[in-house]
């Protein structure tokens, strides 16, 4: 244990929990347009990571041209699973029966995925993935970089949609309440089912760093969905900002926590974090203090 | 009336108890004994996540704590392999039961979709810490007292503890279903805040039946890890246990008596099936059946059922009804 070590840790908690915001803040912004819990989110960053690797392997697309590909692709995805499912999701017990449909959804690609891709673990390769450079004694991997540049530049875009554009002033008006942003004229439907897309869509990205930085196969997809679910309650469901500090946190005390003490511990920590937090604020850190809703 | 029709568990009884004699099959007494403790866990479940609204998804929890009370339990004691073990099942129950209390606490605290997250977190935390104490015995887990019962035998003793959990469950379900206790739970579901106004105690309601409900899983979880023989932290503490109670639960028909008791049988003689037959696709099957059943029948297959039979009487009655009407018309 010294101060480089302790730096390392900070560096890799930052740079690959930007990467983590990224994917967690799709999900709580389909939760707060939609109430929608989409479990399904852990399964679509795994079907990300294999069409990225199926273009790099089969067709030897580089992995960050191939993101013009996989992201319209899961956007679609995304489109799709919104207007064949989740728009049929309709009452008090919408949330509830969310997590379940997503989960049934998720069982679907996992099979898939199996099949296609049987279960042996693989990992995206490329000449940059292994590269890196130091500075001041500090290692730099190269993707995890790249990783950290992509997550800011699709975050920004993404806020520079909601609160530089017509369109993101519907969305944000959906994520303040949905009924009265219906009354005044807002298609909720509409920006639900491009939220649903926006919030899969980056999943692609996400799932193209965390393939070539983790070795995967389908069911590591569990692994994934328990810390972005962990990530979203952390910051608040259906805070944006929370989402990305939280992210950011999160992979920082894991990394802190594994250097410190132990790497056995590291995942457990962001748990007791989580639980942690919400004793003092039930709520999450930037959740609203939201009427009871069935 | 309602009295009269609920006759159904004398045949299920019957059914259930003489199951073993006509079937000799170990594989196929396997998954009895697995459907079993299911169905059981699904009640269980029921009994507070469906009656109260409050869907947890980490009752893995219960059943690894049940599971690791029963294998820690017999090694230490250094009891005789045999039938003897089956009193350490209640213990298995008693310690799931003390580990929901506090977890209850914690996690009742919150909003019903943040509940759901957090239920998810504690599983994560048990299966790690299964992984990692080295009283648990880390990823190599722990080995039972070996039983040395004949294979054509062996399932049998299983098969009929599990349905005496199952038949507990089951009638305990049922009595909280009547009782104020019940009631309130009901009334925590249908909107919290009013039945905090009414003077029910939603915190002490919850989490007396979080605590209840984890009793039975510990129990199916002690029974388990005895039938294994072998407990390793990601069988025992299961991300994909949560989700299949809940599942069948909810295909059954949530907050109903009968439905996860169905839905469980439905699902886990499913599951068994396609594991086997289509090792690589059963995933898929599954997801698609689950979501048929979802799309379809959102209110699970129980109610849904019950609605098609008193529409069908609601419509034959107003036929008669419309014939009389005809008849009295014509008689005039």
């Amino acid at each position: 244990m010294n101060a480089i070590a302790l730096l390392n840790a900070a560096k890799d908690g930052i740079l690959t929990g930007s990467v983590y915001a990224l994917m967690a803040t799709g999900l709580t912004l389909i939760f707060g347009v939609m109430d929608i819990i989409n479990v399904a989110q852990g399964i679509l960053v795994i079907l990300g990571a294999y069409l990225s690797y199926a273009l790099s392997v089969h067709l030897g697309i580089d992995l960050f041209v191939g993101l013009l590909i996989t992201i319209p692709t899961l956007f679609v995805v995304g489109v799709v699973i919104e207007r064949v499912f989740m728009a049929r999701l309709k009452g008090p017990e919408k949330t509830a029966m969310s997590i379940l449909v997503t989960y049934a959804v998720s069982l679907l690609i996992e099979g898939t995925l199996n099949t296609v891709f049987s279960v042996n673990v693989v990992q995206l390769q490329a000449s940059y993935v292994t590269r890196s450079f130091s500075i001041g004694g500090v290692h730099f991997g190269f993707i995890y970089v790249a990783g950290f540049v992509m997550a800011a530049v699709l975050l920004s875009a993404l806020y520079f949609m909601l609160y530089r554009t017509r369109f993101g002033v519907s969305v944000r008006a959906s994520l303040a309440d949905q009924t009265s942003a219906a009354l005044v004229g807002i298609d909720v439907r509409r920006v639900s089912t491009i939220c649903f897309g926006i919030g899969v869509a980056v999943t692609a990205a996400g799932g193209m760093i965390y393939g070539s930085t983790n070795a995967f196969n389908a069911s590591t997809s569990y692994d994934l969905i328990s810390r972005l679910l962990t990530i979203i309650v952390l910051g608040g469901m259906g805070s944006l900002g929370g989402a990305m500090l939280a992210g950011v946190s999160m992979v920082f005390i894991g990394d802190v926590v594994g250097t410190v003490w132990s790497p056995v511990w590291s995942t457990m920590s962001y748990f007791v974090v989580l639980v942690v937090v919400l004793l003092v604020r039930p709520q999450g850190l930037f959740g609203k203090q939201s009427a009871r809703v069935a | 009336m309602r009295q009269k029709k609920n006759l159904w568990w004398l045949p299920a009884i019957a059914l259930f108890g003489f199951f073993p004699m006509w079937v000799s099959n170990p594989s196929y007494m396997a998954i009895a004994v697995l459907t079993l403790l299911y169905m059981a866990c699904a009640t269980s479940w029921n009994m507070f996540s469906g009656y109260s609204g409050y869907v947890a998804l980490g009752s893995g929890v219960f059943y690894g704590v049940g599971a690791y009370t029963m294998a820690l339990a017999s090694t230490h004691w250094h009891m005789a392999p045999g039938a003897g073990m089956f009193w350490l099942v209640p213990l298995g129950g008693l310690a799931a039961s003390a580990v929901a209390l506090p977890i209850g606490w914690a996690a009742l605290r919150v909003r019903r979709h943040t509940f759901v997250v957090i239920t998810i977190a504690t599983l994560f935390i048990f299966q790690n810490a299964a992984f990692n104490f080295s009283f648990t015995g880390g990823s190599a887990g722990i080995a039972l007292p070996f039983i040395q019962w004949n294979a054509s035998y062996y399932n049998v003793p299983f098969y009929y503890v599990a349905l005496g959990i199952l038949i507990f469950i089951t009638v305990v379900s049922a009595v909280v279903r009547r009782s104020r206790f019940g009631l309130q739970l009901l009334a925590i579901r249908d909107d919290e805040d009013r039945a905090l106004g009414l003077g029910v105690k939603v915190a002490a309601v919850k989490r007396a039946g979080f605590t209840m409900s984890a009793f039975t899983i510990g129990m199916a979880g002690a029974v388990y890890a005895m039938f294994l023989g072998q407990i390793y932290p990601q069988f025992a503490f299961d991300p994909f246990f949560d989700i299949s109670i809940a599942l069948m639960a909810f295909l059954g028909g949530l907050g109903t008596l009968t439905g996860p008791l169905l839905g469980a049988l439905i699902l886990e003689a499913s599951q068994q099936y396609f594991t086997v037959s289509y090792p690589y696709l059963y995933l898929f099957l599954y997801g698609a059946l689950f979501l048929i059943v979802i799309m379809f029948m959102p209110q699970g297959v129980v109610v849904f059922l019950r609605d098609r039979v008193t529409k069908k009487a609601e419509r034959e009655k107003a036929a008669v009804a419309s014939n009389e009407a005809a008849v009295a018309g014509v008689a005039s």
